[in-house]
């Protein structure tokens, strides 16, 4: 076929081009649905709950992903600066992914347990009263802004939907999840039958009186990179 | 005659779309300054939600890549088209409604982004509502230069709406399979995809933005703009018809390397890497072809500040797409990826490409949509050099800060320790920070520059009715 034919054509030169631009990310995004080895076979990880859900919405609403990645290399530096290399599975009850794409600040796929609340409170707070060379904005109003969480059960629902397996039992009881969590000297058995017996209680905002957007921030990095147990599976191995 | 061929096209919804771009273009500057100048000293987020960092970094993307380059795309697609198929859009109804669609989404991303309300996914932050305008605005689009090519004059489709076509039609599929979301309200949603696949989905997405919206389309402006204001043909018709094909059957596969070494598995990103590297071929195609577009009237650049402003972005141009096929080099991208480079090397593509191509392309449009010489061809060439000293002074300083803070970060001493704290390479930023909000405020004050210079040429324009 001559190209004066195709550019003689509307609708060959426009099939043409769609079928030419569709076949590169057929064969890479589709087989990643397929091919079951794509994400890891591993224990641990499971769907956030609801406290740390909010957390979650808060740093997208924030931009974190901006400045910092969730998504450790398999290099020597890396992995003695933030830990285990991130895993597939790690993230794959994330709606949408937040492995980021530029670290002006550092990584925080394993930031979880890495420092306390209290650190985590005052570095929102300021940033720079503890790390005097950070150029992070400060985060004041995440510990005076109440946290929202009338619809936490409805985000769930939402996820439920798209593939997280939320328990009709989890979207039910969110509201209460949510407190519960948040405040450590309630009753937690519930939580924990839930979700896990590992999950992090606190009060995260330093503040028992309220639960504030830091209470669910603070609760969501504490979270992050500590649902597989790799030390465990080090130890089966050796 | 030229009064009966201005009645026929319709130079109205171009020069609307020309005067938005100029204004998005300083928005857009402004707002990227802004965030360089909160880098160098962080107390410039004052404390408030809907400035700080992580809010207005979307809008500065946002602003200047759909915005400005949408607005640009806009009009010089609107003005090629016509003048091409020598006849007028197909509909004045479907003009209108791109220019009040693509303003209005323009507008609710300016009042969404700053009050938190974001889907999350890097150039593509919008909300479903608005991804829903978006979408029905790109149907009127198409529909408007299909049916503006349907009804041409010439037998022949020419090379600059091969690739408008194509970057309409392409953009189309990456926004709605990138944005396929269930909503939780009116304002927030959760993106259909997870972990990897959302990864791989996104950057296929996002890469291609850069592949179809800031590049295939901008070739289009070029195959246009370059040939008219140097006054001579396109250098090789055969050459534009395989770096077409060959550029936009490459670039979807580009994507993956922007994972390289992460959770993604290794054959897509290896996929990506080398479809990366095979891409430098079809993209200095085209800029061997505008470039030897000038062959016999290369004496034109050292008087004519629109053909300068033209070939020089296609030099950056090529020496972008010469950095990018180097940096999706797994070895290279291991030291440059999560750095500043990145950002350098976006910015020597989206300033020195994108932006200069439009600032050519809109200098040689609006005196002839209005029927005037432009105001002053000095201020050109100040807006010339103050944009060349702003790139080169960005780039400098992002390449240094990246490649230095890449190697700081993998540093160790003689007993295998880490050299340096995270802290301590943020710190070591500082200088280069500095640099490139000085670099982002020259680039701008160009800006302002022809923001001046436009308006005067519209305004003598109007004072003095048709008279030539």
């Amino acid at each position: 076929m001559k190209h004066a034919t195709i550019e003689k054509s509307i609708p060959l030169m426009s099939i043409l081009t769609l079928l030419m631009v569709m076949v590169g990310g057929l064969v890479e995004i589709v087989p990643l649905f397929l091919i079951e080895s794509t994400i890891e076979n591993v224990s641990g990880v499971r769907p956030y709950t609801p406290l740390e859900l909010k957390g979650r919405d808060i740093y997208i609403r924030e931009g974190c992903y901006n400045c910092h990645s969730q998504m450790i290399r398999p290099f020597r530096d890396e992995a003695e600066r933030y830990g285990h290399y991130s895993l597939a599975a790690e993230s794959k009850y994330d709606h949408p992914f937040q492995w980021g794409s530029k670290r002006t600040g550092p990584d925080l796929a394993r930031v979880g347990g890495k420092y306390s609340s209290l650190w985590h409170q005052e570095h929102m707070r300021n940033p720079r009263n503890l790390v005097p060379e950070s150029v992070m904005p400060s985060y004041s109003w995440l510990e005076k802004d109440a946290l929202d969480y009338a619809d936490v059960g409805d985000r769930m629902s939402a996820l439920s939907m798209v593939g997280v397996p939320y328990t009709e039992n989890q979207i039910k009881n969110a509201i209460a999840d949510l407190e519960a969590q948040a405040t450590p000297d309630s009753d937690t058995e519930a939580i924990m039958s839930r979700y896990d017996e590992k999950i992090p209680l606190d009060n995260f905002d330093g503040n028992p009186k309220k639960i504030t957007e830091l209470d669910a921030l603070v609760a969501y990095l504490q979270v992050l990179g500590t649902m597989v147990d790799f030390s465990s599976q080090q130890a089966k191995a050796q | 005659m030229q009064q009966s061929v201005t009645q026929e096209y319709d130079y109205t919804i171009v020069k609307l779309f020309s005067v938005m771009a100029v204004v998005y273009a300083i928005v857009g500057f402004l707002v990227g300054d802004l965030l360089a100048w909160q880098l160098t000293f962080p107390e410039l987020n004052f404390d408030i939600p809907y400035i700080s960092f992580g809010r207005l970094r979307p809008l500065h993307t946002s602003a200047v890549i759909f915005a400005f380059g949408g607005s640009v795309l806009f009009a010089t697609s609107y003005y090629v088209v016509q003048r091409t198929s020598k006849v007028r859009l197909f509909s004045n109804f479907l003009s209108w409604f791109t220019f009040a669609g693509w303003n209005l989404t323009v507008l609710a991303v300016v009042i969404t982004y700053p009050l938190g309300l974001s889907q999350g996914k890097e150039y593509a932050e919008p909300i479903w509502p608005i991804d829903i305008l978006i979408t029905i605005t790109w149907v009127a689009y198409f529909i408007n230069f299909v049916g503006t090519l349907a009804r041409r004059k010439e037998r022949h489709i020419y090379v600059a709406n091969w690739f408008y076509l194509a970057f309409i039609i392409t953009v189309a599929m990456l926004h709605i399979v990138n944005n396929i979301a269930i909503p939780v309200n009116m304002t927030d949603s959760y993106s259909a995809y997870a972990g990897v696949q959302d990864a791989m989905i996104q950057w296929w997405y996002g890469h291609n933005a850069v592949g179809f919206f800031l590049t295939a389309a901008f070739l289009g402006l070029m195959y246009y703009f370059i040939p008219k204001q140097a006054e001579r043909p396109v250098y090789s018709y055969r050459l534009s018809i395989v770096h077409f094909w060959a550029i936009i059957f490459l670039y979807i596969w580009a994507g993956p390397h922007h994972l390289h070494y992460t959770a993604l598995p290794d054959w897509a990103s290896t996929l990506g890497a080398t479809f990366s590297i095979m891409l430098l071929l079809p993209s200095w195609g085209g800029m061997i072809n505008g470039i030897m577009t000038l062959s016999g009237a290369w004496h034109k650049v050292r008087t004519d500040p629109i053909l300068r402003f033209l070939i020089i972005s296609l030099s950056f141009y090529g020496m972008s797409t010469f950095e990018g096929p180097m940096m999706s080099i797994k070895s290279v991208n291991a030291l440059s990826h999560y750095t500043d480079w990145t950002i350098g090397h976006v910015h020597s593509g989206a300033l020195g490409w994108v932006a200069m191509v439009s600032f050519g392309a809109l200098y040689h449009m609006i005196p002839r949509l209005w029927n005037t010489k432009i105001h002053s061809v000095g201020l050109i060439n100040v807006h010339f050099w103050l944009s060349t000293i702003g790139i080169v002074l960005y780039i400098t300083a992002m390449w240094i800060s990246g490649v230095m803070q890449g190697l700081m970060w993998r540093a160790y001493d003689d007993y295998g320790n880490l050299v340096y704290s995270f802290a301590e390479t943020v710190e070591a930023m500082h200088p280069y920070y500095f640099i490139r909000s000085v670099g982002g405020l020259v680039f701008l004050l160009g800006g302002l520059v022809m923001a001046y210079n436009v308006f005067m040429t519209i305004r003598n324009a109007n004072k003095v009715p048709a008279a030539a």
